[in-house]
């Protein structure tokens, strides 16, 4: 079956979506849920907090029993669903949003997951979440669809002047690929071999997208505190190979790659006597500056990697 | 000639005279080089049917060994002893011992799932990555890995919060696993931090570590969620043919 997206019915579809910050969105990344809520309400789309949210899972709860991490994302779709009343989850987490994706998927699949959610709902109180009923999408999909590139061309002000930026996806938004069905079937999604709506995005709002071949290479976020060696090699590869490519920033859309990249640039120089001097910043936060907010309202002071002396030299800022 | 593909085999099963003369014909050298034969007569016949008992290994039965695994993945390209598909044909055959000698590094999988996407047989061998560090700590084999404790700690404060705090998780971690929390890199990390970071977050962040984020109503879904795990970790010791009261 080929699922054509009618592009028009889902500027009407995300509109107004119920948003699923996350954990990481509350604590470590608290830039990229200022800058998503800023560029909202600067583009006029509504967003609605998940009633009562909780942890989806990230990537620790399966290994302790995947069955848990599907009845977490599970409750958080059904929230949205019956409390909310809304039948679009956003989630700026790759984390969020995959396991979000992985629970729709498991739910129409696995007769298992079913009984475990069902039964774990029923003790807690609160609607079965059934496959279906509720929309996940991620926020690039919520800019690139639900707004579109030509009106959000119109909303830049000063834009990115030719900014050099590697797009960096990381693991969870592409893979595994049996939970993205429709982009598996058909036109319409972001790809899943090379993603594309960062860099479509950003390139509207003036940015120079290098070509850069680790896209969608894994930061080692899962073991970020327990193999972190390994973690700060896999982040210098990324690294490294955004600077060879000649790239001053690189865009996030990912709370864990984007803090990984940031403490192990550090850790790499510490450990590694290797120093990196490309910038990290969310595409959020470089699509609002685009538009015209200030460092403020984006938080670009919250991010680690400070890169507020490029912005200005730029003229971003 | 030299064999090339010495490499290959591990060096305890190797020989080489330096000086040997058979039947009047100098072999030293290279010319004596030869592999031991090995004998391997204790196979574990039920090591397939244990790893797919446990979560993630359910489809191993389903691989054909064409290295799409180990061809895309990540920890392999830092480190060649890292190897799915090698793992995957041991325990299909159940060499048990033989998976043994890497118990050490198979907990290293960092989960990318590029191997998930790669496999033509939807194997899942992430799953099976993860089912096969458990059974190496269920069997004993190993202790609880640094990656172990570390999904324990963040899933404990799921579970009792229905959210985490990062700072928390990083603190407990640190802790559980005997380490000091304020290494080079850490405290370099927080001045970097300190530089730069608005008043107000810096407030939010140390509120959250005083009172830790919690989701509403979640006192009945811990208790659902805890009665499942109890019952699926009995069921798996079950599986293992271990005792479940240990």
């Amino acid at each position: 079956m080929t699922v054509i997206i009618d592009k028009t019915d889902l500027k009407k579809k995300y509109k107004k979506v119920a948003y699923y910050p996350g954990c990481a969105l509350e604590g470590s990344a608290i830039p990229y849920d200022k800058s998503t809520r800023a560029i909202g309400k600067a583009l006029g789309l509504e967003l609605v907090d998940v009633k009562d949210w909780n942890c989806c899972g990230a990537m620790e709860v399966k290994n302790i029993d995947p069955q848990v991490e599907t009845y977490l994302s599970s409750r958080v779709l059904s929230n949205a669903q019956h409390k909310n009343g809304l039948d679009v989850v956003m989630a700026p987490c790759n984390g969020c949003y995959k396991n979000l994706k992985q629970a729709e998927h498991e739910l129409s699949h696995n007769e298992k997951s079913k009984e475990v959610v069902s039964k774990i709902s029923k003790k807690a109180g609160h609607e079965t979440y059934e496959a279906g009923g509720v929309e996940t999408i991620h926020a690039l999909d919520w800019i690139k669809m639900g707004y579109g590139e030509e009106e959000l061309r119109k909303k830049i002000k000063g834009g990115l002047k030719g900014l050099k930026i590697a797009n960096y996806y990381g693991c969870m938004y592409t893979r595994p690929r049996h939970i993205f069905p429709e982009q598996a079937e058909g036109a319409g999604g972001d790809s899943l071999t090379k993603p594309h709506y960062m860099d479509d995005l950003l390139a509207v709002a003036g940015a120079e997208n290098v070509e850069f071949p680790l896209k969608t290479a894994c930061c080692g976020g899962a073991h970020t505190l327990s193999d972190s060696d390994m973690s700060t090699k896999l982040v210098l590869n990324i690294l490294e190979a955004a600077e060879a490519a000649g790239a001053e920033v690189i865009a996030t859309e990912c709370p864990t790659c984007h803090s990984g990249l940031e403490m192990h640039q550090i850790r790499a120089l510490k450990r590694l006597s290797k120093d990196t001097n490309v910038k990290v910043i969310y595409f959020t936060q470089l699509l609002g500056m685009a538009m015209g907010l200030s460092a403020r309202k984006v938080g670009l002071n919250g991010n680690i990697s400070n890169s507020t002396k490029l912005m200005k030299e730029k003229g971003i800022l | 000639m030299a064999i090339h593909e010495k490499s290959l085999i591990r060096p305890e099963n190797i020989s080489t005279h330096e000086k040997k003369i058979v039947d009047g014909i100098d072999v030293s050298g290279d010319w004596s080089t030869f592999i031991h034969t090995r004998v391997v007569s204790d196979y574990n016949e039920n090591l397939q049917e244990e790893i797919a008992a446990l979560p993630g290994g359910e489809y191993i039965h389903r691989c054909w060994q064409c290295g799409s695994c180990t061809n895309s993945c990540t920890v392999n390209a830092e480190n060649p002893d890292f190897n799915p598909r090698y793992w995957i044909y041991l325990i299909r055959i159940g060499m048990e011992e033989e998976l043994l000698r890497d118990k050490d590094i198979i907990w290293q999988c960092v989960s990318c799932n590029k191997c998930t996407s790669a496999c033509p047989r939807d194997v899942i061998p992430e799953g099976v990555m993860k089912a096969t560090a458990h059974w190496m700590e269920l069997k004993g084999h190993t202790a609880p890995t640094q990656s172990t404790i570390f999904d324990e700690v963040f899933t404990e404060q799921v579970i009792k919060h229905g959210k985490i705090e990062d700072g928390e998780v990083l603190k407990d971690y640190m802790k559980r696993t005997g380490q000091p929390l304020m290494q080079d890199w850490v405290i370099q990390l927080v001045k970097n931090m300190m530089k730069g970071l608005p008043v107000i977050q810096l407030m939010r962040m140390g509120l959250a570590t005083v009172f830790h984020p919690k989701t509403s109503n979640w006192g009945s879904a811990r208790h659902a969620i805890e009665e499942h795990i109890a019952e699926e970790q009995a069921a798996h010791k079950k599986a293992l043919g271990l005792d479940a009261a240990e």
